[in-house]
């Protein structure tokens, strides 16, 4: 076997050859690339807008709020602020609903621009009624926490923006918190990770959180307790 | 107990140990976040003064935790060696910082001074170091400890070989380890980062290490990162355990945010001791933020809340530890240039406690650093003797997400430092045609797994 069939076992940077002891020019600069996109991913602001009329012309109404965190800067280094809404008034203008569904940038804007749709499109139609739908700027997992309660929601499902790798910039997180209100730990939730076209399909993400949303309802719990199994499945 | 100083006409109150080495360290996100850190240039500087002045038999009466509720407060007390504190007792924290780079200071020397000195004290002390302070005393001491390798001899530098896969596939973490051993990767340790921590995974994965070394004979050993249970359950079934690993903090609140007790980790050693292969079978990973992000530092410091872990890892005589400096993120640690100084203080504290130090030289995609920096990291450890570096297919880690040091980067680091791998894996390296591995191939290798 030659050193480059290596290649197609993983998808690790293996065999990438030597320059002395360093990487060869063409894998150096392949490694940058993958960095600065992971960078960019990172650092490019949300079109929240835009995300609000992609809802709108699927018939799902929304609204766009902000995290206490007012720049990406901040977001980066205040994790509690990313945590609470700058404005909670913001919310106002919804009803109470039974489901909250978050879209939040979190540390991969583009993540969220890019799956969310292809995941309720095939989430909202199996459900009762549509969720609210709140789109947050600068917001980190537990800001559904203020959210939920606020809307008198019994369940909060947050899509988010997970942290970029070098593979995969714009891979999407979804959790689900039964009785959400703030202080809840990440113990009491369950989470559906690497969402995007190379790992787990938006559909069959969204297949995995309808089964989590009704077993949660069942149970009237979500984390560590609520175990779902890799196919789908509520375990004991 | 209160401490002050005065500059320049004004006087800078500190109310306790804890409040000023809060402030007296470099300006860093994480301290920021905690509200610890000094709210001026000035008063960082004041606090170093105060701080410079401090004996250190002070850090022997004022507990950082309380002493009741946090059991690592207790091990750090109860384990105290007065009679190897006793060439320093008198002094302060500023006269220790010119004694640890005065000649008489040898290697020697601070090795029979490390059960003399608490983590609290090797906190201090680096506060008041220049980089250049932290690698010069570092590289007088030599930590050497011995599984079927010796890590930690002067002039040579070792590897964890990190052959990580997205999905724990046994064949592609097969093609990472073939990769790695050609680039003479692997004698501190070939440790594997689980995706899905289970007994079933671990046993697979430590069988696929244990096949291959036996099959090529070759000197390394093994280790599945799943948590202490996991691989206590694996080793109750007969899986092949080599080391045991955790990651552990500095305080007792945050390690059961990672689900330990010092029994467990009391229990584990017991178990792994029991298995004949001599002292060195523990690896522990630790790393700045741990205790703040677990809500668990009682207003220390996350520098000190780090040395308080060396404090556990000392107890078990570990084979390994490392700092998993830049992986936490930003909020801890924002950029370089506080990821280079945090990874040089872990060092550092490391070293001065005991341990066997290494650093994972690495950063996340949302701080703000990148390889240029972490050459520079794993540069000046070379230079201060650091035990063993990471290396990692491209630095590209697919599972965890990170970026930590190549196999590239460790070649480099030998080459440009004169350093050799562990004198086992040296020999091996010589005496072998690696291009077998290569042969045998990632499918017949996984297979064992």
């Amino acid at each position: 076997m030659r050193m480059t069939e290596l290649r197609s076992f993983t998808p690790a940077r293996v065999a990438l050859g030597r320059s002395g002891n360093g990487l060869p020019t063409a894998e150096l600069l392949d490694f940058q690339l993958a960095h600065a996109r992971a960078r960019d991913a990172v650092h490019d602001p949300l079109d929240a807008r835009a995300l609000g009329r992609e809802l709108a012309l699927r018939g799902w109404p929304s609204v766009v709020v902000k995290s206490a965190a007012r720049d990406r800067a901040m977001y980066l280094r205040r994790p509690d602020l990313g945590r609470r809404l700058a404005d909670p008034e913001a919310l106002s203008g919804l009803g109470r609903s039974r489901l909250a569904v978050v879209l939040a940038d979190g540390l991969s804007p583009r993540a969220v621009a890019t799956h969310a749709v292809p995941l309720l499109e095939a989430l909202i139609p199996r459900l009762d009624r549509t969720p609210a739908l709140v789109i947050v700027e600068q917001g980190r997992v537990a800001i559904g926490d203020e959210i939920g309660e606020r809307l008198g929601a019994e369940l909060v499902v947050v899509l988010i923006g997970e942290r970029p790798g070098l593979t995969s910039p714009d891979s999407l997180g979804a959790y689900v918190t039964w009785s959400p209100k703030p202080g809840r730990t990440d113990a009491e939730r369950n989470c559906v990770s690497n969402i995007r076209a190379e790992g787990l399909a938006p559909a069959a993400a969204a297949e995995l959180l309808y089964v989590l949303i009704e077993a949660a309802r069942t149970r009237r719990l979500t984390g560590v307790n609520l175990k779902v199994d890799a196919k789908g499945l509520p375990g004991a | 107990m209160s401490y002050r100083h005065a500059v320049g006409g004004r006087v800078y109150r500190f109310d306790d140990l804890r409040t000023l080495l809060g402030k007296a360290g470099p300006a860093r996100s994480g301290d920021d976040l905690a509200g610890l850190s000094a709210e001026s240039a000035e008063e960082r500087v004041a606090a170093r003064m105060a701080l410079a002045d401090v004996g250190l038999k002070a850090f022997l009466n004022e507990a950082f935790a309380p002493y009741e509720t946090d059991e690592v407060t207790r091990l750090i007390v109860d384990s105290h060696d007065a009679r190897a504190f006793e060439p320093v007792s008198s002094l302060t924290v500023g006269e220790f910082r010119d004694w640890l780079l005065g000649e008489q200071a040898s290697g020697e020397r601070l090795a029979a001074l490390a059960p003399g000195v608490t983590p609290e004290m090797a906190a201090a002390v680096s506060k008041i170091m220049r980089a250049q302070d932290l690698i010069a005393v570092a590289a007088k001491i030599r930590v050497v400890t011995r599984f079927r390798t010796t890590v930690g001899l002067a002039g040579r530098l070792s590897t964890r070989l990190q052959p990580n896969h997205p999905t724990d596939d046994p064949v592609g973490v097969a093609a990472s380890i073939i990769d790695g051993l050609m680039l003479e990767s692997g004698d501190a340790v070939i440790g594997i980062n689980p995706v899905t921590d289970s007994v079933d995974v671990t046993e697979r994965l430590l069988r696929l290490i244990d096949g291959l070394r036996l099959r090529f004979q070759i000197p390394v050993q093994s280790c599945v990162l799943a948590h202490v249970t996991t691989q206590m359950e694996a080793l109750g079934r007969g899986a092949p355990v080599d080391l045991v690993f955790q990651s552990i903090a500095g305080t007792e609140a945050a390690n059961a945010s990672f689900g330990v007790t010092l029994a467990m980790l009391d229990e584990a050693h017991q178990a792994a001791r029991e298995l004949g292969r001599g002292e060195n079978i523990m690896y522990f990973e630790t790393g700045q933020g741990s205790a703040l992000s677990a809500g668990a530092h009682h207003g220390v410091d996350q520098q000190t809340c780090e040395a308080r872990a060396y404090a556990v890892a000392r107890r078990y005589r570990p084979m390994l530890v490392n700092t998993v400096v830049g992986f936490i993120g930003p909020e801890y640690l924002y950029d370089g240039k506080q990821i280079v100084r945090a990874g040089l203080e872990d060092h550092f504290c490391g070293k001065l406690l005991g341990l066997p130090m290494g650093c994972d030289v690495c950063y996340t995609n949302h701080a703000e650093a990148d390889q240029d920096d972490m050459d520079q990291l794993l540069t000046l450890l070379g230079v201060a003797g650091v035990n063993y570096i990471m290396g990692v297919p491209g630095a590209d880690d697919v599972m965890l997400h990170y970026q930590s040091t190549s196999f590239h980067d460790a070649l480099y680091l030998r080459s440009a430092l004169g350093l050799r791998p562990a004198p086992e894996f040296e020999a091996w390296l010589n005496a072998n045609d690696r291009t077998a591995l290569l042969h045998a191939g990632p499918r017949s290798l996984g297979a064992i797994g």
